[in-house]
This record gives structure tokens, sequence and C-alpha cells, in this order.
């Protein structure tokens, strides 16, 4: 419709673009994003204010006590006192050795770095998904290494390693051992709980039901005590159950509760088109599961099951209330040893049990969020 | 019926019978009776070993101790607990000391969990950073650690009681014993008389709200709804105080030569609600910010252009429907809270399972509270989850 082409009665015409000027510079650059995030407003100024004045009353005295009033050598409490109110760094490298492995005994503790470095040489490549030997991997993850990490740390005479006894075992050894045998132990049983609860069969659902909201409604303690104080009654007289071990059970059960809701939560997510497409073709009801619905159920929600993991992980430490020497435990139990009595001491441990915490934790939740970009397979719109 | 019958012999006729065993209902039956067979003989031998244990273990069975004099002191005790009491009264205090820590605790993990939640969203940049800060920090270490921090590691600094800390000059005493704050005592009858017109001020102020809604539903004109109820609320309250001749009277706490008398806090309480209101706090921050970004944007443009002020449509349009993603969430993390009150063991701050604790080792029934802690701890768990259902049915979308 329109005319393009040039009247030539006009006087003037520019024939090519101008250059375009520089945005003005209060617009751009690093003073345009201060004025926009921090001083839009008088409001949003004051509010500046505020966030830096917090962040002045908490950086500079954590610093403070880490590292610039810390005692970095010296051998009881008193050498502690004299530096100020600061860190008390040689009280961690003296018990380092229980913060790792509790009381197990000296000699045997190549045992415990064995299990240590087998766990994380197996699971790290399990967890790059670019590595090759998938099945092979997870097969001596999950199949072998739990049993020779059993020999490894309780003792087997007729293979010459002696037995330890759970009682010395502590530390961040005992820690590690009851969230991973947690996590392996709470996902299957919470995948069969989920499947329970959305089963036909009427006595299987309400089983599935009560069993999931009951440990859902109590707390981990009552349930540790619980699995401390009556877990020996309930076996035949004379058996006796590891101290450890009721810790592990309680924690196994109480986590597949949780763990069964995170992924009922998947599997109710899943179109009622994939049930029917798997029946179509004449799969069983396992297969249906476990080819067709569980690896997208699963898949869609890692975030849970990893937050499930992690808040496990986080409460391992309860295990310190019935008696065991988990991390925070050990920590804790330094407290009865008069040497390194000074008043920083406990808060440099806790420090310590901080750190390594979080460095679990978050790791767990980045490589969560990680793993949810690469498996973003187009469910979501 | 006729037709019924003839309908499905002709199916019969038609379908070639698959065998008893491959049909699902039969093979549902059969799963399930083995499944209640398995857990009857579970539970058959778990209760037959318990039985045979506890005899050869002299313990006794029942409920009967509830009635005996416990030989124990508490530090916290809400309600009456004299020296004769017995271990079922010692339980009712546990159980009283639970529900005001977790009361105590949602009530502050719920304001600054908000707080949080929006400073999180705040376009400033500082309060955004600190806000996710904490969130990361808090959410990912253990709550027992935090609760460590803060009674073994922060509160042991508090000085004796002949240094004690005195913030608001003689009122408040802080020590290492607990924070002393003055005791408020109401000439008789004064409390009632107030409880009493703080409910006659509830229902007025639903009567006002039915009545100022029903008048902006004929005539378009609003009434400050929220405003009146407060000032009922408040109001009434303080005339019958007022009125009732002011009775009040505050009794300091009073520093003697090695301790300081009066109504008193203990510091397990305050280290505990401080670990549990930090802690929940940061879950609750994420819900809140989550439940705001689910209100998408178009609603606050349209609200804007139907000339809404700000105000209303936060008020009328983002706030309410926020609320229904926050809600469901909102009523785990308060049960989370209640649940983990019972880290109170660890520090000393007499609460269900700590006393439960004490009670199990003097008697050794240990199947017994173990029956009383799950009941109680269910029937919290359950009378929340009612009550938040209530509300969440309440804001619910009404779909057509």
């Amino acid at each position: 419709m329109s005319d393009t082409s040039v009247d030539p009665n006009r006087a003037f015409v520019r024939a090519e673009m101008l250059t375009a000027r520089p945005a003005p510079g209060l617009t751009v650059g690093p003073i345009a994003w201060m004025r926009e995030n921090l001083a839009s407003s008088p409001g949003n100024f004051l509010l500046t204010l505020v966030g830096i004045l917090i962040l002045y009353k908490l950086i500079p005295p954590v610093i403070e006590f880490a590292f610039i009033k810390a005692t970095w050598t010296g051998t009881n409490g008193a050498d502690c006192r004299i530096a100020g109110f600061g860190a008390c760094w040689p009280y961690v490298v003296d018990y380092l050795d229980e913060f790792a492995y509790g009381r197990y005994p000296f000699a045997e503790r190549w045992r415990v770095n064995t299990v240590f470095v087998l766990f994380f040489a197996l699971m790290v490549p399990l967890m790059i998904p670019k590595l090759p030997h998938k099945g092979w991997n997870a097969l001596a993850f999950f199949g072998i290494f739990p049993v020779v990490a059993f020999f490894l740390l309780v003792g087997s005479p007729t293979l010459g390693l002696p037995i330890v006894e759970t009682r010395n075992w502590g530390g961040l050894l005992v820690t590690l051992v009851v969230a991973v045998t947690g996590i392996v132990a709470s996902l299957p049983m919470g995948i069969l709980l989920a499947l329970g609860r959305r089963s036909k069969m009427p006595i299987i659902r309400l089983l599935s039901v009560v069993y999931i909201e009951v440990w859902r409604g109590v707390p981990l303690i009552t349930v540790l005590f619980m699995a401390n104080t009556m877990l020996p009654l309930f076996v035949h007289e004379g058996q006796s159950i590891d101290n450890l071990l009721r810790a592990l059970i309680g924690v196994a059960f109480f986590s597949a509760a949780y763990m069964a809701e995170v992924v009922r939560g998947g599997l109710q997510a899943i179109p009622k088109g994939q049930y029917e497409g798997a029946m179509a073709l004449g799969l069983s009801y396992w297969k249906m599961m476990l080819l067709i619905i569980l690896p997208q159920a699963l898949k869609l929600v890692i975030p849970g099951i990893v937050n499930t993991f992690i808040g496990l992980f986080k409460d391992t430490t309860l295990v310190a209330i019935v008696g065991l020497f988990d991390l925070l435990g050990m920590i804790q139990a330094t407290r009865a040893n008069p040497v390194w009595a000074a008043p920083t001491t406990m808060l440099t441990g806790y420090l310590v049990a901080a750190i390594v915490y979080f460095t679990f934790c978050y790791g767990m939740s980045r490589y969560s969020q990680y793993m949810e970009r690469r498996l973003a397979t187009g469910h979501k719109r | 019926m006729a037709s019924d019958a003839s309908g499905s012999r002709r199916s019969d006729d038609l379908a070639p019978k698959a065998a008893f065993y491959n049909d699902p209902k039969i093979r549902g039956y059969f799963y399930q009776a083995v499944v209640v067979l398995l857990l009857a003989w579970g539970i058959w031998s778990i209760v037959s070993n318990t039985i045979e244990n506890l005899q050869t273990r002299n313990i006794a069975q029942g409920f009967g101790f509830l009635d005996v004099t416990a030989g124990f002191d508490l530090s916290v005790a809400l309600i009456d607990y004299p020296k004769n009491a017995t271990y079922g009264r010692a339980i009712l205090v546990g159980i009283v000391n639970t529900l005001v820590v977790a009361v105590i605790g949602i009530f502050f993990a719920t304001l600054l969990g908000f707080i949080i939640g929006v400073a999180r969203l705040s376009k400033n940049f500082v309060i955004q950073r600190l806000a996710t800060g904490y969130v990361e920090t808090i959410r990912n270490l253990p709550l027992l650690l935090q609760l460590f921090f803060w009674y073994f590691g922060v509160l042991s600094f508090l000085p004796n009681p002949r240094d004690s800390l005195k913030p608001m000059g003689e009122a408040i005493f802080i020590n290492n014993r607990g924070f002393f704050v003055p005791e408020i005592v109401l000439a008789p009858g004064i409390a009632q008389g107030m409880l009493i017109a703080a409910a006659i001020a509830v229902a007025a102020a639903v009567l006002v709200r039915n009545w100022a809604k029903r008048r902006q539903d004929l005539t378009g004109k609003p009434f400050p709804v929220g405003l009146t109820a407060a000032g009922l609320v408040l109001g009434l309250p303080l005339l019958v105080f007022v009125v009732s001749g002011a009775a009040i009277q505050l009794v300091y706490p009073v520093k003697g030569a090695f301790n300081v008398t009066g109504a008193r806090v203990v510091p397990e309480f305050i280290a505990l609600l401080l670990a549990l209101t930090s802690y929940t706090a940061a879950f609750i921050a994420e819900i809140v910010r989550a439940g705001i970004m689910a209100v998408s944007h178009g609603q606050t443009e349209a609200a804007r252009s139907l000339g809404l002020s700000p105000s209303h449509t936060l008020r009328l349009v983002v706030i309410p429907q926020a609320m229904r993603v926050i809600i469901p969430p909102l009523t785990s993390q308060y049960l989370n809270l209640t649940k983990n009150s019972s880290l109170a063991v660890a520090v000393g701050y007499p609460d269900l399972v700590y006393i439960g604790g004490t009670v199990l080792n003097q008697t050794g029934q240990s199947v017994e509270v173990v029956a009383i802690w799950m009941l109680i701890y269910l029937t919290i768990s359950v009378a929340t989850s009612a009550f938040m259902n209530w509300y969440n049915r309440r804001v619910a979308i009404v779909e057509r």
C-alpha cells in the first residue's frame, strides 16, 4: 500500500542512519546499577543502610573470631584464653582424629580410611553423568560396597580383621554410616509404601496410610528412644541388638515414611494415559511400574528426594541424644575434658561442625539443582 | 434385573474364561491375605517376646504408674506441680510446656519468616542477598547444632546473678540462671472481666464485618472493618480494666546476694525458642516467597488497571491468592516446629519428651511411655492439620 519511493520534491532526505549515541551516564554502568538496586527511593536507601549495618554487625566479628583473635598453637585451654575472644584451633587439631573416627582403635583406622576412599571413589563417578559403565558402577556402589564396608568396619576374625565394637565408633564415621544407611534403606522402602498407598487393594492401602501417617506424626527423637528401649524387648530373650543398629533401624523406618510421601507426589503427577498405555501393551504391574511409571515419577520428584536426604543428613545429629557419638555428639562430648576448658572451645567446635554439615548439605542441594536441569526433558511448559 | 443377568451371561459366553489364578481380583485377595498373615505373625511374635522379656526383667505393665508419686523436681511448671505430684501430673506439665514453646515459636517464626520471605523478593540488592544468605545458611545446618550453639555457645556467656545484665533499670535481670521479668498481678476478678470483654469484642467484630459486607454489596461503600475490629478487641478489655480501677501491680524481680527472685524465664527455654524460631523461619521464608511468586504479574496489572490502590491490590488480590499456595506447606512447618520442640531434651527444658524420658528411666515402662508420646504428638498433629485444613477450605479457590 504505502509508497516507499522517495518524493523528489522533498528538500532533504537522510540517506543513512545516525550512529546511536551512548545512553545517558546515569542509566548504565555501576552507578546506574547502584541507583536502581540500592537507592531507587529514600525507603530503598534506608533499607540499604540497614542491610549494611547488619552485615557490619555480623561479618567482622566472625572474621575476628575465626582468624584475627584466634589461637593457632597451644597445648591446653589456658593457651586459648590469652589471645582474647577468638577460636581455639589447636583444640580442633588435637581432636581431629576423634572427630573423624571416634574411639575406633588406632591400629585399625586404615579400615575406616579404606571405606571412606571406596565410598567417594565409587560415588563420584556415579554422580558425573558423562562417565560410562553406570550399571556396573551402581552395582559396585549399592551391591558390593555395603558388604565390603560392613566387614571392614565391623571386622571379621576369619578374614584376620579384629572385631571393633560399634560403641567405639564415632565422629564423622557414625554420621556417614547413619546417613548412608538411612538414605539407601529409605528410598526402596519409601517407593514400596508409596505404591502401597496408591494400590487398589484396600488392606494394603490402609496399612500403608497408617504406617506413613504415624511415623510422620511423631518426632524422630521419640522414634529413636523407642528403637533404643523397645527393640531389645521385641527379640527373643538372650539375643541383643547393637546400639548403632537400633538407631539405624529407627532412622530408616522414620525416613521411609517421608520418602513415601515424596514419591507419591511423583506418582500422582504421571498422567493416567501412561498407566493405560503400559497396560494396553500388556505389561504386568511390576513391569509397568519399573519400566514406565517410576522412571518418570522419580525424575519429577528429584528435588523432593534430595530435600529428604538433606533433612535425613541433618537429623543424624539426633543420634547423639540416645548416646551415640556422631560428629556433633563427639564435639559435645569434648565439653567434659577439662584440658581444653576455655570460653571459646565449644564455639570453635560448633564452627567446625557447621562447616562440615554445611558442605555436605549445600553440596547435595547444588547437585540436585544440576540434575534437575539435566533431566528436564520437556515436562515443564 | 433380568436383562442385566442375561447381559452378563452373554459376555461370559463370549469371553474365554481366564484361569482363576490369573484373575486380578482373586490375586488381590490372595496378596492381601498373605500380608495380613505375615503382619499378624510379626505382631504376635513381638508381643509375646515383649511380655516374656518384661516378666523376666520384673517390669510392671499397664498405666498404673501414672498414679505413683514422681520423685523429681521440674525447673518449669506452668501448672501446679506440688512436691508429691504423680507421674501423670508430671507428664501433663510436659504437655503444657511443649505446647507453650510450640505456640510461641510458631508465632515468632511466622513473623520472622514472612519478613525474610518478602525480603528475598526485595528489589534492594543488599537486603535480598542478606535474606538469601540467611535462608541458605540456616537450612543447611542441623537444628541440634543451632540449639547447642545458642545454649552452650551464646547463653553460656551470660553473667552470674551477682553481675546480672540490667537492660531496663531494675525491672529486668538477665543472668545465667535465666531472664527475670516483672510479674503482672491483677486484682481478683479483673482478668476474668477482661476475658469476657474480649469475647464480647470478638463477637461484635464478627457482627460488624457481616454488616459491612452487606452494606458494601448493596451500596458499594467500604467500611474500615480491620481497624474497627482491632479497636474493639483491644479497646473493650482495656475499658473494663480502666473502669474497674486499673488495679494492676507489677512485682519486680528482687536481686539478693546470690540469686534473683521473681518471675523467671529459664535459659533452656530461651535457647530452644531462639533455635526453633530462626530455623523454622528460614523454611517459612521459602514458602512465602514461592507463594508470592505463584501469583502471576497479570493479576497485579489487572488490579491496578481496575483502579485499585497498591495497598488494595496487595490486600484484596495478591495476598488472598498467595495464601492459597502458602497455607498447606505452612501447616507442615508448624507441625515440624512442634515436633522439633522435642529437641528440648538435649538442653534440659522439661518438655513432654524430657519428662517422659525421666519417667521411662525411673519406671522402665518404655512401652507405655512411648505410647503416651506417640498418642500426644499424633493428637497435636491431627488437631493442627484439622484446623489448617478448615482454614485452607475457606481460602481455597472456588471453582465452578
